[in-house]
């Protein structure tokens, strides 16, 4: 009971310095655990985002422009492919499905993507998981291909607007230019149910209507910009792989998604290291504040130390009052930290989602979560070891005498 | 129950000479004595009861506590020792300015033999009067009730010994009169022996037996101070 006690009325006794201590602990905490999360979680997250293909076929150039293009929707495209070749990979026996895509449109800087209904009907995005639009609304109709109609992903129909019913004029290219607009008028039948993928970013319409839209180069009206591919068996895709980059030079196939994403990664590897930087300089700046702003407090408990031992209490008793009193602050510190830490990835999160659609899992578990909070306790802990050691070797006499 | 002998202490002083302060040959009081030792300020009155009290090791000499033996025992051994047999009115209270009464009374009984018994702290608090103020902290106090707070503290473990330095030094005529019956009283109650130090002569006429610190302290003699 007494030692409780003792941590507790020194706790607040001191409590401005307690408060400052275990918000630079905070402070520091968060900021580190925010740095390695977004870092792990977002390559994570980006090289799983596939929107359910395993391979994207597109005109020659770079693999992961192609997959930026065709499963981020962002890049330009880097080429058109033309509707025999699309065909062609269709019947492919080892492929399962393919879904044309064609882009080249915005809607105020959100992007207009042509493609077949097949690709909510058959489609799953993620593993179990099909595209739906919310009540009142439907999918484009299979059996009117030029019917000018729109399904809007339900982060760029909330950003836009957009409800059923609604109608609009598309602007022509990727970037919004007000001045670009495209005479046909379009009218929103259903708005997609989130789905945390790229899709949720963009508005459909028929591939048709895309690919015709009045302005377009009427002569590859029937290309389209990229083909997603489902395969049977994932074999198969090497055997594409050779087929389409190696043998062929007209066309590249993208394969597989994912692995391409984890190249991007590699490619900014130097940014991934500077932020592991900046988190292991930020980590060294909050330890060495830590075990300051703890000498620092403990310091100004050396008289109550030394009355209480003056009252005769042992020596453990001293030694563990002022270990765990750090130790609590810099629990107080790490469990503050986990605010700052959720509040931050939040507001991290919330970009990422803006920019890819992307949406990085905020309750996903990682080491750091514990090792973080339990390292800045044990670092206050041993904070408090010199001032407890201090505290035993400061005479008790002199220290009580200056109030007499 | 307390005995000194040739217990020596010297300071240094800030010109770097050793200057003697207590050098007391024999001093010696029985369980449940009550003494009063005059003495001027500087005299070396509180250094002499933090010696006794094991706070102050000194140069040579031994201070033996009911049959335990303060002097030559390691500084952690001497803070039990004090716990358990020593209750100390501290010429400044030293109560602990961010705990409750309650709680100053109940922390410092907790390091004794006895452990930390809420009741009897409640007790002791009603028998110095200050039953009603338990929850306060020691700055919403008086002098004169903070020095109570003390008392209480230093009486609550059932010490063999209570040490008083200047206990009434900041209080007015009478509430000096109250609080020194007060202690007196407890003292006998407790059983315990109690050792004064004042220079307070209404305070030193209160007791049957005193003695003067000068003729005690040979270091007073010396002619180098
Ligand atoms: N730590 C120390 N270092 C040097 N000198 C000290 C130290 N402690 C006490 N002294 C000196 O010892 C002498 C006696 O001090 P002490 O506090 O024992 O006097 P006292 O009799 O209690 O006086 P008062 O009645 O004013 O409380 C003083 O001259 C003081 O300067
Ligand atoms: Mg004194």
């Amino acid at each position: 009971m007494t030692l409780p006690l003792i941590i507790y009325r020194s706790l607040r006794q001191h409590a401005l310095s307690t408060v400052v201590t275990a918000g630079s602990i905070a402070l520091a905490c968060g900021l580190l655990m925010c740095v390695w999360m977004v870092k792990t979680q977002s390559q994570t997250v980006f090289t799983q985002t596939t929107s359910g293909f395993d391979a994207v076929l597109g005109a020659r150039g770079s693999k992961l422009q192609l997959v930026l293009n065709a499963i981020f929707h962002l890049e330009a495209s880097p080429g058109n492919v033309a509707w025999a070749d699309y065909e062609m990979i269709k019947r492919h026996p080892a492929v399962k499905t393919a879904i044309p895509i064609a882009v080249g449109d915005n809607l105020r800087g959100y992007r207009l993507v042509g493609t077949l209904p097949e690709l909510f009907t058959t489609v799953e995005y993620a593993p179990g998981k099909k595209f739906a639009v919310r009540p009142g609304g439907r999918f484009f109709a299979a059996d009117k291909p030029d019917a000018k109609e729109a399904v809007a992903g339900a982060f760029a129909a909330q950003r836009l607007g957009l409800k059923v019913g609604d109608t609009f004029h598309p602007f022509h290219g990727l970037a919004f230019d007000a001045n670009s607009q495209h005479p046909d008028v379009y009218t929103v039948v259903g708005i997609l149910a989130p789905t945390n993928t790229p899709a949720d970013r963009v508005v459909w319409i028929p591939l048709h209507g895309l690919q015709t839209m009045s302005g377009h180069d009427a002569r590859a009206a029937t290309d389209v910009s990229a083909v997603l591919i489902q395969l049977r068996a994932p074999s198969a895709g090497f055997m594409l792989d050779l087929m389409y980059n190696k043998q062929g030079n007209r066309l590249t196939f993208a394969y597989p998604v994912g692995a391409i994403i984890a190249e991007l990664f590699g490619k900014i590897a130097w940014f991934d290291q500077v932020l592991t930087l900046v988190a292991y300089l930020v980590a060294l700046v909050a330890a060495g504040s830590v075990l300051a702003s703890i000498y620092n407090s403990m310091s100004a408990r050396q008289r109550d130390l030394a009355i209480l031992r003056a009252l005769g209490a042992r020596r453990r008793t001293i030694f563990g009052a002022v270990v765990a009193e750090a130790a609590c602050i810099g629990a107080l510190g790490a469990a503050a930290g986990f605010a700052i830490y959720l509040a931050l990835l939040a507001g991290v999160a919330d970009v990422i989602r803006a920019q890819t659609g992307v949406v990085l899992d905020l309750t996903a578990r990682h080491p750091v979560l514990w090792i973080c909070p339990l390292a800045m306790i044990a670092l206050c802990a041993l904070g408090g070891v010199v001032p407890a050691f201090k505290a035993y070797r400061t005479p008790v006499a002199e220290t009580l005498a200056p109030l007499s | 129950m307390l005995a000194v002998a040739d217990l020596k202490k010297s300071f240094l002083s800030p010109e770097g000479q050793r200057v003697a302060i207590v050098g007391v040959g024999r001093f010696a009081l029985a369980a449940g004595e009550q003494l009063a030792l005059r003495g001027e300020s500087g005299s070396g009155k509180t250094t002499f009861l933090n010696l006794i009290a094991g706070i102050l090791a000194p140069d040579s000499g031994r201070v033996t506590i009911d049959g335990g033996e303060m002097t030559g025992l390691s500084e952690p051994k001497r803070d039990r020792l004090r716990a358990e047999k020593l209750g100390y009115i501290f010429q400044t209270f030293n109560l602990l300015q961010g705990y409750t009464v309650l709680e100053n009374v109940v922390l410092g009984m907790s390091f004794g033999p006895r452990g930390a018994d809420r009741g009897h702290a409640r007790e002791v608090l009603g028998r110095v009067g200050l039953g009603h103020r338990l929850e306060h902290f020691p700055r919403q106090l008086s002098t004169g009730q903070q020095q109570r707070v003390a008392v209480a503290r230093a009486l609550a473990n059932r010490p063999k010994l209570v040490l008083a330095d200047e206990p009434t030094g900041n209080l007015d005529r009478k509430n000096a009169h109250e609080a020194l019956a007060l202690i007196r009283e407890v003292c006998r109650e407790h059983g315990a022996a109690l050792l004064l130090v004042s220079h307070d002569e209404d305070v030193l006429k209160e007791f049957e037996v005193r003695k003067d610190f000068a003729e005690i302290n040979e270091a007073l003699k010396e002619p180098a101070r």
